[in-house]
């Protein structure tokens, strides 16, 4: 099914993280989504955060770039939406109304408990990251994710040279690895 | 990883710093050495995740933000939702009467999601009722193993596998190597293999690796077998598995207590015994030292309640893999333990080496 231009600017807008675009995806499908919800056991609380964790996955999908639509947006997040709340019912085994479940979905092209791990990921390594502390969040930041030379780290933090900078780096590293490791092992014990 | 060069190198391959006869000798070491090839593959995968932390986190702001605007400034309630509060009364009497709720919710939904709601679907209802409750019974199963997997699963990186044939061919449960971009199987003293996943069954929860890894040496004749026979409710089981971060491998010890799995899922067995993420894939064990199930999930509502898939699954993969061609050899398993009637002491010890724990990034 072909994707009209607008939705593709939006999707566009949305791993940008422009406002206006995450604004006109909430106008357009939150209300579909809340009915899902309300209408299966679910309440508002359940529905705006089924309807949040949509939208991470899909800008998670997005993010791998190998994002293929190939059913209206409305229609993939009502799939999206739909996989996610069922998971959260039949985790507390609540039972769902059979025409709920009859219901046909189009293939999204992922397996829903997938990203649901990913955003686990993501949370272990937000908690991996404080855990970890100054100065070695800054500097894993700054080697990592602003991609700055390690001389300019020495001047940014103060290390004599680019080699000391090197060596306080390595020991971040691996104090990272360690707890981000730790805490996925732990996240579900 | 003790090294700060050997880190430091790796930074810089996974950057494309790196000279050609560098990332050359890089790359011949990842061959060569697969608890290196391990340390790459860990690293690269912090790194993706450190690198996606700071746009995910910007996001979710914006989500959050824009969703707070969106339920403060909450625009009059759409339509169909109206309607539905209107009926809600009509709809919580009726859902005393499970049939007639069935069909008032599919009707809402179908209509809502613009699906053309026919008379046939609905008159037809009752009929479809036998159908119906076994689609509940199969999402339910589907969403339990993936729901009390949910602890197995997320324990992401930890599962457990064991050998089915010397030549390097090893079982897991599918949820710990489903999705994964590379899965590496490590040995109780700690020895690292690189693992392809060649088959996998979701609804049975069984996956069949491969390893690919020059380093491997097979091993001797499997000391377990592979049982075909029914087994006894009550029948002592045990299992070994990895449910530490660490190489320690642990044995658990439990009895058989359904002969079907969660609402009589015949490709499983319920079982009465402790587990905990990171033993799924594990072999279950009879007394002899016959394999009869491979762990795949626990659940959450009830206490000690463990599920397991059923060892004719193995033989089931067995012979979907043979049909594959792309495979040149045949995978050979064998029914017979070799530990029949010794101690349980003996019996781990010989079961240890043919172990795994199973690493999936």
């Amino acid at each position: 099914m072909a994707n009209t231009s607008g939705e593709i600017l939006l999707l566009e807008g949305l791993l940008k993280n422009e406002r206006t675009a995450i604004e006109t995806i909430y106008k357009d499908n939150y209300r579909m989504v809340q009915q899902l919800v309300l209408s299966n056991n679910g309440s508002e609380d359940d529905a705006k955060d089924v309807f949040q964790e949509t939208l991470m996955v899909l800008y998670e999908r997005l993010l791998k770039r190998d994002f293929e639509l190939n059913c209206l947006l409305k229609t993939y997040l009502y799939a999206v939406a739909k996989r996610i709340w069922l998971k959260k019912l039949q985790r507390n085994v609540i039972k769902v109304d059979a025409g709920v479940l009859e219901e046909e979905l189009p293939d999204i092209g992922f397996d829903i408990q997938f990203e649901q791990q990913q955003q686990q990921h993501h949370l272990n390594m937000r908690k991996a990251m404080l855990e970890l502390g100054e100065p070695c969040k800054s500097l894993i930041e700054a080697f990592y994710i602003q991609k700055k030379s390690m001389q300019d780290i020495a001047d940014l933090f103060g290390y004599t040279n680019a080699d000391n900078a090197k060596n306080q780096k390595y020991k971040c590293l691996t104090r990272l690895k360690k707890l981000f490791f730790k805490v996925n092992q732990n996240s579900e014990l | 990883m003790r090294d700060p060069h050997l880190l430091q190198l790796i930074d810089g391959y996974l950057r494309n710093e790196l000279t050609a006869e560098e990332k050359a000798a890089v790359d011949k070491m990842r061959q060569e050495d697969s608890s290196f090839d391990h340390m790459v593959v860990e690293q690269k995968f912090l790194i993706k995740q450190l690198e996606a932390q700071e746009a995910r986190n910007a996001f979710e702001q914006t989500v959050h933000s824009v969703a707070d605007q969106f339920h403060t400034t909450a625009e009059p309630t759409g339509k169909l939702l109206q309607l539905w509060k209107k009926h809600k009364k009509v709809i919580s009497i009726a859902a005393s009467i499970a049939g007639i709720t069935a069909l008032l919710i599919s009707a809402a939904v179908n209509s809502f999601t613009q699906k053309p709601t026919s008379e046939i679907r609905q008159l037809s209802q009752a009929l479809r009722e036998v159908k119906r409750t076994q689609q509940i019974t199969d999402r339910e199963i589907q969403g339990l193993k993936q729901a009390n997997s949910q602890p197995v699963a997320h324990a992401k990186l930890g599962g457990t596998g064991f050998l089915i044939d010397p030549k390097g061919y090893v079982v897991t449960s599918a949820h710990t190597v489903v999705n994964a971009d590379s899965v590496y199987i490590q040995n109780s003293k700690g020895e690292y293999y690189k693992v392809n996943t060649i088959y996998v069954n979701s609804p049975a929860d069984i996956a069949v690796l491969k390893i690919v890894d020059n380093k491997y040496v097979p091993l001797k004749t499997l000391p377990y077998g592979l049982h075909k026979n029914t087994v006894e409710l009550g029948e002592e089981i045990f299992t070994l598995g990895y449910p530490r971060p660490t190489a320690d491998i642990v044995y658990n010890r439990g009895y058989l207590s359904a002969k079907t799995g969660y609402q009589g899922d015949s490709l499983a067995y319920q079982l009465a015994i402790s587990a905990n993420p990171g033993n799924s894939g594990g072999p279950i064990f009879n007394k002899d030292g016959d394999v009869i199930g491979i762990m795949s999930g626990k659940q959450v509502t009830a206490e000690g309640v463990v599920f397991s898939s059923r060892a004719s699954n193995i033989h089931q993969a067995l012979q979907e893999i043979k049909k594959d061609t792309s495979l040149h050899e045949s995978i050979k398993i064998h029914l017979h333990s070799q530990v029949k009637g010794v101690e349980r002491v003996q019996q781990i010890k010989k079961f240890e080496p043919y172990m795994f724990m199973v690493k999936s990034y």
